[in-house]
This record gives C-alpha cells, structure tokens and sequence, in this order.
C-alpha cells in the first residue's frame, strides 16, 4: 500500500521539475508550457491523495476543473506561441524580450 | 440727507469730471472748439460754486459740515464711506485748485492750440481738476488716498503727454515709481489707523487721537514706537513723495517734460502742494508728536536751502521754476514742522498763484519762441513780450517776498515761525529759510535777467507777443500775486477765530504767532517796517547778486564756477541723488530681480524642483528598468520567490 507521504513526495518532485524546467530551460516556449503543465500535474497529484485519504470526493472533483482549465490554457498558449512563430519566426525564448525595460 | 453746501461742493467736483469725460470720449466727434467750451464751461461753473462756498464757510465763518454720500465698502466693522467734509481748510483748497484749473484750462486754448492732443489734453486737465478736488473734499483718509492716486495717476499721463519724446516717457515713468515709493508710507498710515482704531474717518481718528498717543508699538525688538509718532511719520511719507521733499524729490524735475500748462497746475500750484495739504488736514496728529514735527521741519529745510541752490545751475526756464517749487514747498514743510499749519497753508495759496503766474509766463515765452527752453538761446525779450514780461517780474518780486506782494507776507510768516519753534533742529530750519531768502530772488532773478534782459539773440528777435488767450490767464494770476498776500495775512493768521478755524489743530503750547499777534498792526505796516527785518534786505541782497552775476559782471560768474569747480560739479549733478538712485536703487534692484531669477527662480524653481523632480524619477526609473528583463523565466523565478516567500509566512509563521 503506498503511504500518503509518498505520494506528497513524488508530487514534490514532479513540482521541482516543472520549477526547474521553467528555469533552467531558456530555449523552447513549448517546454516551458509542459513545465506548467507538470506543476499543475503535482498539484493534481497532491489532490488525489488527500481525497483518497480522508475519504472526501471534494478534492477529486476539483481535479477535474484544474484539468479543464490546463487544457483551456495549453490550447490559448498555443495559439498564441503559432501567432509568435508568425510574427517573430522564432520560438526562442531568449529572444522573446519585447518586456526588456 | 446731505445739506444744501454739501451738494454744491459734490457738484463742484462732479462738474469737472463730467467735462473730463465729454472731452475725452466725445472730443473727436464735437472738435475743437466744442472740447474746449465744454470744459472751460464746466470748470467755470466749479469755480463760481466754489468762491461761493469759500464766501460762505469761510469768509462768514459758517459752520462745517460733513455728509456721507454712499457707502462705498462694508466689511465687517469696517466701513468706508463715500462723504465730503466741507470746512474752512477744504473750502479754501477747492477755491485756489478751481481757480488755477480754470486759468490754466483757458491758458491751455492758446498753448496746445496746434497740438493733435488737444481734446486729450482736456480731458487729461479735468480729470485732474476731479481727482485733486476729491482729494481735497474727502472727510476719510480712504477717500483722499483716492484722489491723491487719481492725480498721481494724471501727472502720470499728462508728464508723458508727448508719448513719442523718450525723455518724456522715462520722466514719467520715473514720477510714477518715485510717487509710489511715498504711496507706501500713506498706505501703511492708513492701515496703522485702521489697526489701531479701526476706523479712518478724519473726525473718529482725530477725536481718539489720546488713544494713539498711549499706544505703542515695538518695531524692532526692544525699540517701542509711539503709535501717534508711527503714523504721523508714515503719512508724512506719503508727503514728501507728492510734495517732493528730499530724498523723494527727484521726479520733480523731470516732470517739466510735460506741457507747460500741467507744469503750472499740476507740478507747481495744486498737486504737489496736496503733501502740505495732508499734513495740515492731519494737525491733530502731528501735534502730538514732535518727533514727527522735527522730521517734518528738517526735511522741509533740507529741501528749502539746498534744492534752491540747484537752479544755478540750470540753464532750462521750466526746470529752473521746478527747483524753485521745490525750494518753497521746503518752505511750507518747515512752516508745518513748526506747528504754523496756517503760514503753510497762506504760503500754498500764495504760491499757487505766482508760481503758477511763473509758469505760465515762461509757457508764453516758450511758445513765442517755438518750444524752445533753453536760456541761453533767449535774452533781451522784455521789449518784444511787455505782458509777458511784466507779469513774470511781478511773479518773480512776489516770490523772492518784496512787499508788498503776496509771497512776502507767507514767507516772513514762515521765518517767524521758525524762529519761534523751539523742536529740535529749529535753528537749523531757521538757517536754511533765511539762506533760502537770498537764494530764492537770486534764481529767479538769474532766470529773469537771461530771459528778458541783455542783448536780444536772434531767436528772441523773432518773438512776438501772445495772443490773448494766454495773456489773460496771466494777468489774472497776476492781480492774487500782487494783492492775496496782504489781503489773507490778517485773516489767516492773526484774527480771531483765523480764516481757517477749527480746521487746524495747534497745541498752545505750541502756537507760533504768539509773539508775532502782538506786534502785527495790519498788512500796510508790516510792508512799510519790512526794512527794520533782515529778511527783507537777504531778498533785496539776493536780487542786486543776481544782477551783479548775470548782467553786470558774468566774467565774474565764469571764475566763481572755475574757482569753486567742485562745488559747481556738485550742483550741477544735484548732490548725486539721480547718480546714488541709478546705482544703488535701479541697479540694485535689478541685481536683486537677476539674483531672484537666476538663484531662485531658474535654479531652485526650474532645477530643483520642476526639473529635479523628474530627473529624481528618472534616476529611479534608471534602477528600476533593469528588473524588468523580458525573459519569461525571470518572472516565473520572481513568482517562485513569492511563493517561497509566502509560504515561509504561512508555514513558518515569521
């Protein structure tokens, strides 16, 4: 039976890798998409186990609109990553400084 | 409701300022002509209104009377009315300012008569004639500020009447600031009242005048001023701007820039002598304080001996009458510092009309001459010009005081009065006047002798006599000159009550004609023992001097002027006051405005605070852009921080 501090842990981990993925990754936009994506994956993780073990459904549900929400999220952010690719013709994330103050 | 005398003295007033505003806004459409029957008409009818009034009030002694017209302000407790004060002092006034307006505005038919101003000349002289009757008229210092600013406001357009001559704009520019200078002390006079009474009609302040003299008020720290003292020397102020007393003198001069005519009634017969009036109408307080009284005497000395001795040296006839003017409202000051308010106001009334008579008499000499001013370019004019001539000898005689003419009787009043004082610097005063009896027939025979006498130049040769229209207003000034003097002399200042009453205050103990009463036996007797007083032969002293340099021995003049080279250059620089106002007060004042400019305003202002302000925000702005990096992963790293930070809050509870 897997414990729930196993669980927490191994949604610590897919956490640090999606900050970590943020961070280090300097290159693709899409990564750094799929990095939230796994942030929001631990977060998801870290619902489902509580859920389970204290038996209440609450914490299931909500997995399901965070879900939806990445979905709607990854569906936008690539739409606007194909208008930058356009635009710029480039996805580089290092150059993507228009921000710059 | 106002009393009958009341409405005619309102009427007087009214009549030239009605005349003042046809001529000046109808004057093109209505001509000439019609300009000048208007306004002579109208100030005609002032004059007939006044002589009456003065034949009532004060020449059968009925009583004064005080009206209020309309309230001009109320604020609070303060009130400031609109009303006329009509007694023996302002009855007097308004007849000598209607007089000499009158003469002057017929005067001024045959000596603009080429003029494009002429309709604006008219109007100019009547607005004045309003503002100084207003003045005279006002029973409350508010009122009187309002006039005294209107006719500083007309000497201020009618000095640069011939707006396209330099000279005449800067002499009116400088008439202005200079009368500003004193306009301040007059303003701070009347907020002092105000402060210490609350009220600033003539009959309030002059009936709680004890309250003034217990107050005081600490200037400077540890320097208590006696309130009555404060005020009184504030208003005198205010004096010696209009009235041209040393220091504040130096517009005088300049003014002769204007037409001859405003130069006789404005700088010479009514205007200027408005300082002299305030200070008599004042007499409750300045009675009190003789600390006042022995400025007011010093001043009017200092004024009296040494601007006398600066017509020497002047070569213009109009600036020669002007420092002569100064030189007798020197003489009126010290008769007011010596309490004998009466021999001041005697010696205004006389003045008005010789100087006047004087001026007008060298206007006519300048028109004949085609504005020509100068008294070397003239000489030997007495055969081409015998009215012109002989009403400026009669002028002159009054004023250098031969009796019997008028200004014999003032002066000799206003040098026994003197010698009577007993303020500190009296005997200073007494020196001066007397010096100023040699000096003053010296001038003005000096400027006789070179205008009329010697060899005919060819500009004089040319010359011809006046038309009539200017040789009536002199004859008419001629005729006060030579018989006003031994007319008023008993009246004003020895009868009982005097000519001028209860309009002037004197302490008792402070009554200068004491003595004189006692010995006065009437004006004949007092013109024929003139010879046993030393007054009398300084005069004829001054005039046998002026022949004696001018006409018999000029060689001698030339080596007193080489011998005494720097005295003459004193003289001819007049003390240094135009140089010491140049440097000091222009240029100080400008360094002062460069200062405030460039330090406060460009530097503190502009840099500091407008311009230093954004470069403040720049600065930051500067530090702040370099947060902003545009890297997606710099924000979420900033994000993570947050969250770490929050979390540590929450989780750790810090």
């Amino acid at each position: 039976m897997v414990s729930l501090s196993q669980y927490l842990m191994f949604a610590a981990i897919l956490f640090g890798l999606g900050v970590a993925g943020i961070m280090i990754n300097r290159k693709n936009i899409i990564v750094l998409m799929m990095s939230i994506e796994l942030i929001l994956l631990a977060v998801n993780t870290n619902f489902v186990a509580f859920s389970h073990f204290l038996n209440n459904n609450t914490g299931q549900i909500f997995v399901f609109f965070i879900l939806t929400v990445a979905a709607a999220e990854a569906a936008i952010g690539l739409a606007i990553l194909v208008v930058i690719y356009r635009h710029k013709g480039t996805i580089d994330v290092e150059k993507l400084d228009l921000l710059k103050g | 409701m106002l009393q009958p005398y009341l409405w005619i003295a309102l009427l007087v007033s009214v009549l030239p300022l009605v005349g003042a505003l046809i001529a000046g806004l109808f004057g093109k459409t209505i001509g000439r002509r019609a300009t000048h029957w208007v306004t002579i008409t109208l100030v005609g009818i002032a004059f007939v209104l006044a002589a009456y009034l003065f034949y009532r009030i004060v020449w059968l002694g009925e009583p004064a009377e005080e009206g209020v017209v309309y309230t001009w302000v109320q604020s609070g407790a303060f009130r400031f009315d609109v009303g006329v004060l009509l007694d023996r002092l302002s009855a007097t006034m308004i007849f000598v300012v209607t007089f000499v307006s009158l003469v002057v505005h017929i005067y001024t038919v045959g000596y603009m008569a080429e003029d494009p101003g002429y309709t604006r000349f008219f109007s100019y002289v009547s607005l004045f004639t309003f503002a100084m009757l207003i003045l005279v008229l006002a029973n409350n210092f508010f009122l009187m500020f309002f006039g005294w600013e209107g006719v500083g406001l007309v000497s201020y357009l009618l000095i640069g009447f011939w707006f396209k001559r330099e000279s005449a704009v800067l002499g009116s520019l400088k008439a202005f600031l200079v009368n500003r200078v004193g306009d301040i002390g007059f303003v701070l006079a009347i907020a002092c009242l105000l402060m210490f009474l609350g009220n600033v009609d003539y009959h309030t302040v002059f009936s709680h005048v004890t309250e003034l003299t217990e107050k005081s008020i600490h200037l400077f720290p540890g320097v208590p001023v006696s309130a009555v003292t404060l005020v009184c020397v504030l208003l005198f102020i205010g004096a010696m701007g209009k009235s041209a007393q040393v220091p504040l003198h130096v517009w005088l001069p300049e003014s002769m820039e204007g037409p001859t005519p405003i130069s006789a009634l404005i700088h010479a017969a009514t205007m200027v002598t408005a300082g002299i009036y305030m200070v008599a109408r004042c007499s409750p307080l300045f009675e009190y304080s003789s600390i006042a009284l022995s400025l007011v005497m010093v001043i009017g000395a200092t004024t009296c001996f040494f601007m006398g001795l600066l017509a020497f040296t002047q070569y213009d006839i109009k600036r020669v009458i002007a420092y002569s003017t100064l030189s007798q409202l020197g003489y009126m000051t010290v008769a007011l510092g010596a309490s004998a308010y009466d021999a001041a106001i005697f010696h205004l009334i006389t003045h008005a009309f010789f100087k006047a008579l004087l001026f007008l008499a060298a206007g006519s000499v300048i028109i004949a001459l085609h504005h020509e001013q100068d008294m070397r370019k003239m000489g030997g004019l007495a055969p081409f010009m015998p009215v012109t001539y002989l009403t400026f000898v009669i002028g002159a005689v009054s004023m250098a005081a031969i009796p019997p003419f008028s200004g014999f009787y003032s002066k000799d009043a206003i040098i026994a009065a003197v010698q009577a004082s007993t303020l500190p610097g009296a005997s200073y005063a007494y020196f001066c006047a007397m010096a100023g009896a040699v000096i003053t027939p010296l001038y003005i025979f000096r400027a006789l002798f070179l205008t009329f006498h010697g060899p005919a130049k060819p500009l004089s040769k040319k010359a011809k006599e006046s038309p009539w229209v200017i040789l009536i207003p002199l004859i008419a000034l001629a005729i006060p000159s030579v018989f006003i003097g031994a007319v008023l002399i008993g009246p004003i200042l020895f009868f009982n009550p005097t000519l001028l009453g209860d309009a002037i205050f004197v302490l008792p103990s402070h009554h200068p004609f004491v003595h004189m009463a006692q010995e006065f036996q009437g004006a004949k007797t007092m013109a024929l023992t003139a010879g046993f007083h030393l007054t009398f032969w300084l005069s004829l002293g001054g005039i046998v001097a002026a022949w004696f340099f001018n006409m018999g021995y000029p060689a001698l003049t030339d080596w007193l002027k080489k011998r005494f080279s720097i005295l003459y250059d004193i003289l001819l620089n007049k003390y240094g006051f135009d140089e010491f106002n140049q440097r000091v007060l222009v240029r100080g004042t400008r360094r002062l405005g460069y200062f405030f400019y460039d330090i406060s305003d460009l530097k503190f202002i502009d840099g500091v605070i407008v311009n230093g302000s954004g470069k403040l925000i720049r600065l930051l702005a500067g530090v702040m852009r370099r947060v902003q990096t545009g890297y997606l992963y710099d924000y979420a790293f900033i994000m993570m921080l947050g969250l770490v930070a929050f979390l540590a809050w929450y989780v750790l509870g810090l």
